[in-house]
């Protein structure tokens, strides 16, 4: 092995990664070997994060280069890593009563899960063009199918096929400005086109490389105005598996995105931050008003996912230190708050109702309160009130802005936030001031849903009051991000 | 010259394009699909792609396209014109057809068989591994760096065709 470039070490930072491979596998098999699984499938698939999470801690500190360069072990892609394998279990255990009423296998949608996680795993390290494009694929793959999971239902169908074919679009465009990129650079590590940028001008093929670029990524973050495949699919797809991909999928293509911007194409900085800006710009707007107009929740909560991309597209404009620790930040705290959200309609959906209307939630402080308390917790965290994590994370972000000068980004973040109260509050109104009780059978929360409905709740109480923990976090690891060639060049 | 086969065959291929999705007929356009394939295969080929060139048409114009024809046939769009007309025609053009492949395969046993002599000794010589080079040939140079270079990548696309198959079990069947 040695001969060809690998060594142990290499196999042993991939452990993590290999714990997710071995235990989506084992998935499959004990589906088939053994008989009566009861909540075995489950068990196992926890654990495999959870061992593959403790496995990731003791890499803390890590900061080094495996596989031939192609993959890092650094601060930020743990960062990540902790990201998608959080969002991953808490998905599992809202998933594990949805699929009972659902009444669909669990093994093959474990697998997908954890597959999902295992590309995103990847999105996170790579600094190489392919590997990225590689992990993206197998993320992107998964969740084509489970969007698709509940075969008898028409809208998981039309999901399944919208997301798929305008994802399989979107990432042609992105291998098309990747191939540019190659073409201007003539390598595909992110390191060596950092260094072949440096003093080369502007020309028209890196323009329409970073244009495809930015338009390949922007479908993946679900960003104005390529998000149009991002409320059907939500809508449709099964609700823990909305709450995965707008959670997890949307940190793990932001984790894409800074890694090729801000490491490999950092610059053209400059260049960028105006196409950026816009998106910002257009995203949270767009998102925001469309939020306004739904009546159906997961619906609702898609548009506002999208203009959450569009606060996490500001701390990527602002592109210093700062506004990448911003970005992260709100990237975690936005975890906790949309999949807390996500867990609350996933629990609506019993066997006689499907539970994800607006008016499914009127009176719900009567039939459930626990359940209607955390929801109100939610909504005000994502409208960005203190003191729940939303605030910090947008107080961070906005102060990245006007930090690098973008105050005008700043105050249209604010007054969209401002928009967005509107929609989140009239669900609140919903829960507690509706007195007609909606249809359906009592709401029951089990043990699974109350341990994913306490880590949320914790979490965004939490991140709100002591919000310096997840800030040094981000801050010592925003650092390992972008290339030294690239510094260099900006002094 | 270069050049002009480059813009020769893009032209070609743009063309080409066009018509797989303008034609009315979709085995007609899944036919012109099959000659974009060919062409790029050409493109790459110029490109010094020898084997990139190879997949192609073993792969797409072969492969995915013959996959294509399926579903157009299976799911019947309108009936193709020219499949009610004659139907001795059709079964001389085939015939014919059959013809060529026969002769192609009698064609390559006999070259192989008269050119293959000594087993290569080159290949044992070899046998400790190098890194790639630029003294080796083209397949054998993607060989290496795919398999050195890019291994763990190329560990994760099995993983990805794992998910796609999978997915496309739990998609297609019935009851799991």
């Amino acid at each position: 092995m040695e001969a060809l470039g690998y060594s142990a070490a290499d196999f042993y930072y991939l452990l993590p990664e290999l714990i997710i491979t071995g235990g989506a596998l084992l998935v499959l098999l004990v589906n088939v070997l053994v008989p009566r699984r009861g909540d075995l499938l489950f068990g196992l698939s926890l654990a495999t994060l959870i061992l593959s999470g403790l496995v990731l801690a003791s890499f803390a500190g890590v900061d080094t280069y495996i596989s031939r360069g192609l993959l890092a072990i650094d601060g930020f892609a743990l960062f990540f890593k902790a990201i998608f394998l959080v969002s991953a279990a808490l998905t599992l255990m809202m998933s594990a009563p949805y699929l009972r009423v659902e009444g669909v296998p669990a093994a093959e949608y474990y697998f997908l899960i954890l597959c999902a996680t295992l590309g995103m795993m990847f999105m996170a390290s790579g600094v190489d063009l392919i590997t990225l494009f590689i992990g993206l694929e197998t993320m992107a793959i998964a969740f084509y199918v489970l969007a698709g999971y509940l075969k008898p239902s028409h809208k998981s169908n039309e999901a399944a096929v919208k997301y798929f074919l305008l994802g399989a679009f979107s990432l042609g465009i992105l291998l098309y400005g990747m191939s540019l990129l190659y073409g201007a650079t003539g390598t595909t590590r992110l390191d060596g086109i950092a260094a072949a940028l440096v003093g080369q001008d502007r020309s028209l093929l890196l323009a329409a490389a970073l244009i495809l670029l930015a338009a390949g990524m922007g479908f993946k973050i679900a960003a104005v105005p390529f998000h149009m495949w991002a409320p059907d699919v939500y809508e449709g797809a099964p609700t823990p598996v909305t709450a995965f991909l707008s959670v997890g999928s949307k940190a793990a293509s932001f984790a894409m995105l800074l890694r090729i911007f801000v490491e490999g194409l950092g610059v053209l900085t400059p260049d960028w931050q105006v196409v950026f800006a816009f998106l910002a710009v257009v995203t949270m707007t767009v998102g925001n008003i469309a939020a306004i107009t739904q009546s159906n929740m997961k619906r609702m909560l898609a548009y506002s996912s999208i203009a959450h991309a569009g606060y996490v597209l500001i701390g990527v404009v602002a592109a210093t230190e700062r506004g990448v620790v911003a970005a992260l930040v709100y990237l975690w705290v936005y975890l906790f708050m949309q999949l807390g959200a996500f867990a609350v309609i996933t629990m609506l959906r019993r066997r006689d109702v499907v539970g994800d209307e607006l008016k499914d939630l009127s009176g719900l402080f009567a039939r459930a309160p626990v359940a209607a308390i955390a929801m109100l917790l939610f909504m005000l965290s994502l409208g960005g009130i203190p003191p729940t994590a939303g605030f910090m994370g947008k107080v961070w972000v906005f102060g990245a802005a006007i930090d690098q000068g973008f105050i005008w980004l700043a105050v249209v973040g604010v007054v969209n936030s401002a928009i967005s109260l509107y929609y989140y509050l009239r669900v609140v109104v919903f829960m507690f001031f509706k007195d007609e009780e909606a249809a359906g059978s009592e709401i029951v929360i089990g043990p699974a849903m109350a341990a994913t409905l306490t880590v949320a709740v914790v979490g965004t109480i939490l991140f709100g009051i002591y919000p310096q923990m997840l800030f040094e976090q981000a801050q010592a690891v925003a650092g390992s991000l972008g290339s030294a060639v690239t510094a260099a060049a900006l002094q | 010259m270069d050049a002009f086969v480059f813009y020769l065959l893009a032209t070609l291929i743009l063309g080409l394009g066009i018509m797989v999705i303008t034609a009315r007929n979709a085995v007609h356009s899944v036919l012109f699909l099959v000659l974009n394939f060919l062409l790029v295969a050409i493109l790459y080929v110029t490109l010094s792609a020898q084997f990139v060139a190879v997949i192609q048409v073993l792969v797409y114009a072969g492969g995915i396209v013959v996959l294509y024809l399926f579903v157009v046939m299976l799911v019947s769009l309108k009936k193709a014109p020219e499949l009610r007309s004659d139907s001795r025609r059709v079964g001389r053009t085939g015939l014919l057809l059959a013809g060529v492949v026969l002769a192609e395969l009698i064609a390559i046993v006999w070259f192989t068989s008269a050119s293959s002599g000594a087993p290569p000794a080159q290949a044992a010589a070899d046998f400790p591994p190098r890194l790639a080079s630029d003294a080796m040939l083209n397949t054998e140079r993607l060989g290496w760096v795919l398999y050195t270079e890019y291994l763990i990548p190329f560990e994760v696309a099995s993983m990805l065709l794992l998910v796609a198959m999978i997915g496309a079990i739990v998609l297609a069947k019935k009851n799991l």
